[in-house]
């Protein structure tokens, strides 16, 4: 039997159907990006109650931002709301659409919609991605657009951080930095003085030795030996990673190795900071909670969690330096996509929570991170809560504060750093060997412009 | 009589198949081929694919090339062979005795058969995270119970000898339901005529299980064994979250390689020519299993 004309139809029929359903499926992304292409906007530029109906067609036409982030997830969701609703109260002809991920998933996701051009109008990245997505050309160059904004607001640092070769592809949106934090019931009891702010690497050791004897249990001190910690590390004792142009690695050199030996032979020689046996899956800020541990290097989003949760007597200071001081950040900021057909609103958006002090004002009443922004009233409420009651040192490490060596090859680069170091801390390889041969691999593998 | 033709079949054929088919086709062999596309290419992941501005560019066989003439790729292949050479034979004996034990009639049988299988149905990530904290040096379980024996237990997942084992020890209790019950199956499969007759002959229980009960599941052990096989080569879950491929290296698998590679270093055209190596060497290994299998598997007549 040969099919017969009915029968094709049949499955004619079908294909179309299912062809339709594919066509809807992936329409469905591009006609809301079209919504928001059609509104032409000009509102960007003019803030506050903006409610001339210049523009075409006389009905006054909202523009929606698309904005993802993922540092709003879990306790912070409500508090990303208050900044929209006050950002939506000053541009009536702005909406914006907030999407919230989970850290976990948040880069994969935002790659393969990148990728496949269905990324948000604007959207949060952190310092290690900023730089891979900046230099693969998929981020808006914000300069033009800087017109009167005045940039002096923000800290200069953090600014920095979210340029590459000469352009602005990000604004910070918070900021974070490293201090020492020390339990001051541990020094009291090993009868040592606090820690000040021109402690060197030499004071630390000697505290963190006389406190480590207090028990088995009880450890000196705590400063993880990876990537992040080292690039800092080693300009405190006069290196760096890479030579000053960024044409070469330089991760080998004398003072690097004196560097490594010194944060190794606080884990293999004396001690005073546990192995990985010892901490046994424990977190290093779970080893300062139980009071076991005299001193931690991390970072200041330790704040909420330490005061809620410490009952002895807890400060922080500016980290000891050797022969420099160097004290080190993360940030996150804040990018428009370069497809965004609204961006000039979505510049609003960024300005407003990077710089506006209504968004700097939400996030110090809500302890979240800290603003990357200079009012010194905003920052004097932040000064005013306590523990610890050294906050000034928060303000004092900025002085200090280098950043890390960037190429496009990032996240490999760090990993490559990271496992050699590991080898080193677990004494499978001395801390010379580990750095040649990371030196080595770096030649090897990442390229250097 | 009505007449059956050829073609009537596959025009009734093909409607069942359609749904099942346009899956497979849009789902499997699609992306299957853009993939094998793109492990020719040096595209980043990021970029929006335009052929014409030249994104991505092609490198012919540059990424494979890079891959095997590199170092990483073989000691990733090594600390694979490990998981083998470990996994393999402990969980066919753990599964073989589970399925001997689940076999015989007693009661509350069907209870065991549950509990069996529970760690199949639990997610990896609270399996992996139970065990690191069963395999924790200091406070952990199994070195609490060597500690009763006088023997000093190493630093499982933080010492880089030891990790690998300690990954195929959750992968065990993991994976040990699931082919207990396929070899449950293969067992109430045997006629126990054989048994009485190796009994008359005077065999005992042992003997029985050599020369009975093992030829008999050979099929059996063969399939479970390809399974297997094949699921190691694709190790992931447990890796990503008991070690993140550490401690320094030592549990890098490939599958760890080719996510690391497409979601975080952007290099999705290497990591496509790295998913197709794998894919070749899983079914190098498989046909070399179906030629073999004629050497040891007997199926009952």
């Amino acid at each position: 039997m040969k099919w017969n004309g009915k029968q094709w139809k049949l499955l004619a029929l079908c294909l179309l159907v299912m062809a339709m359903l594919i066509a809807g499926c992936s329409g469905g992304g591009k006609s809301t990006g079209d919504t928001g292409g059609t509104t032409s906007n000009s509102g960007g530029g003019s803030s506050q109650g903006n409610q001339s109906s210049g523009d075409s067609g006389g009905k006054s036409e909202t523009v929606t931002v698309k904005f993802t982030n993922f540092s709003a997830s879990g306790d912070n969701e409500k508090h990303l709301q208050k900044m929209k609703e006050e950002f939506e109260k000053q541009h009536p002809d702005i909406k914006v659409e907030i999407e919230t991920l989970a850290y976990d998933d948040y880069f994969t996701q935002m790659q393969t919609r990148v990728a496949s051009g269905t990324a948000p109008d604007a959207y949060e990245l952190n310092y290690e991605n900023f730089v891979s997505y900046a230099k693969k050309g998929v981020l808006l160059d914000l300069t033009p657009m800087f017109g009167g904004f005045d940039t002096s607001v923000l800290n200069k640092n953090a600014l920095e951080a979210f340029s590459t070769d000469g352009k602005q592809y990000g604004l910070p949106a918070s900021f974070s930095n490293v201090v020492l934090f020390y339990n001051k019931d541990l020094f009291d009891q090993a009868n040592v003085s606090y820690p000040t702010s021109d402690w060197t690497w030499a004071d630390a050791e000697q505290a963190a030795e006389k406190i480590r004897s207090l028990g088995d249990n009880i450890f000196g001190i705590y400063q993880p030996i990876q990537f992040w910690e080292f690039y800092k590390k080693v300009q405190q004792n006069g290196g760096s990673l890479m030579n000053a142009d960024m044409t070469q690695f330089t991760v080998d050199t004398p003072q690097n190795v004196e560097t490594l030996q010194h944060m190794v032979d606080r884990v293999l020689k004396t001690n005073v900071m546990p192995t990985e046996a010892q901490m046994a899956g424990m977190g290093d800020w779970d080893l300062f909670k139980s009071g076991r541990l005299g001193m931690l290097v991390t970072g200041i989003w330790a704040f909420p969690d330490f005061t809620q949760n410490i009952t002895f007597n807890w400060d922080i200071e500016v980290e000891p330096g050797n022969t420099a001081k160097a004290t080190h950040f993360f940030s996150n900021g804040l990018v428009i996509n370069k497809d965004s057909k609204v961006a000039e609103a979505a510049f609003e958006w960024l300005k407003f929570m990077s710089a506006s002090r209504e968004a700097a004002q939400i996030r110090v009443d809500a302890g979240w991170e800290l603003p990357a922004v200079n009012y010194e009233d905003v920052l004097d409420k932040y000064l005013q809560v306590t523990p610890p009651n050294n906050k000034k040192a928060v303000f004092d490490s900025l002085n200090y504060l280098v950043t890390p060596p960037v190429v496009e090859q990032n996240a490999e680069m760090t990993d490559i750093i990271g496992l050699h170091l590991q080898a080193a801390r677990d004494g499978v390889k001395s801390p010379a060997d580990a750095l040649r041969d990371a030196q080595k691999e770096l030649e090897q593998r990442i390229k250097l412009q | 009589m009505p007449r059956v033709s050829k073609h009537n079949g596959w025009f009734a054929a093909i409607w069942f198949l359609l749904p099942c088919l346009t899956g497979l086709i849009l789902f499997n062999l699609i992306p299957v081929a853009g993939a094998f596309t793109l492990s020719f290419t040096d595209w980043d992941g990021l970029k929006p694919i335009a052929p014409k501005d030249g994104v991505p560019a092609f490198v012919g066989l540059d990424n494979y090339a890079s891959i095997l003439g590199g170092d990483e790729f073989w000691r990733v292949l090594r600390n694979t062979a490990v998981y083998i050479v470990l996994y393999i034979p402990l969980i066919l004996i753990a599964s073989i005795a589970a399925a001997m034990l689940l076999h015989r009639p007693y009661r509350g049988v069907s209870v065991y058969r549950v509990l069996f299988y529970i760690p199949v149905l639990t997610s990896w990530v609270a399996g992996a995270l139970i065990f690191k904290s069963i395999l924790s040096p200091e406070y952990g379980g199994v070195n609490d119970l060597l500690n009763q024996f006088g023997i000093k237990g190493p630093g499982w997942l933080y010492d880089p000898n030891w990790a690998m084992p300690g990954i195929v020890l959750a992968s065990i209790w993991k994976d040990m339901g699931f082919f207990a019950l396929i070899f449950l199956g293969g067992l109430q499969g045997i006629d126990s005529s054989y048994y009485e007759a190796a009994k008359i002959d005077g065999a005992g229980p042992w003997r029985r299980f050599r020369h009975v009960t093992l030829p008999l599941l050979s099929p059996i052990t063969f399939f479970v064994t390809v399974i297997c096989l094949i699921f190691s080569f694709q190790l992931f879950p447990q890796v990503m979250i008991m070690t993140d491929g550490g401690p320094h290296g030592a549990t890098q698998v490939m599958v760890e390689r080719i996510y690391r590679y497409a979601f975080s270093y952007f290099k999705m055209g290497y990591a496509s020519a790295f998913s197709f190596i794998l894919f070749a060497i899983i079914f190098l290994f498989t046909w070399l299993q179906l030629k073999l299998q004629k050497k040891w598997v007997h199926y009952d007549a």
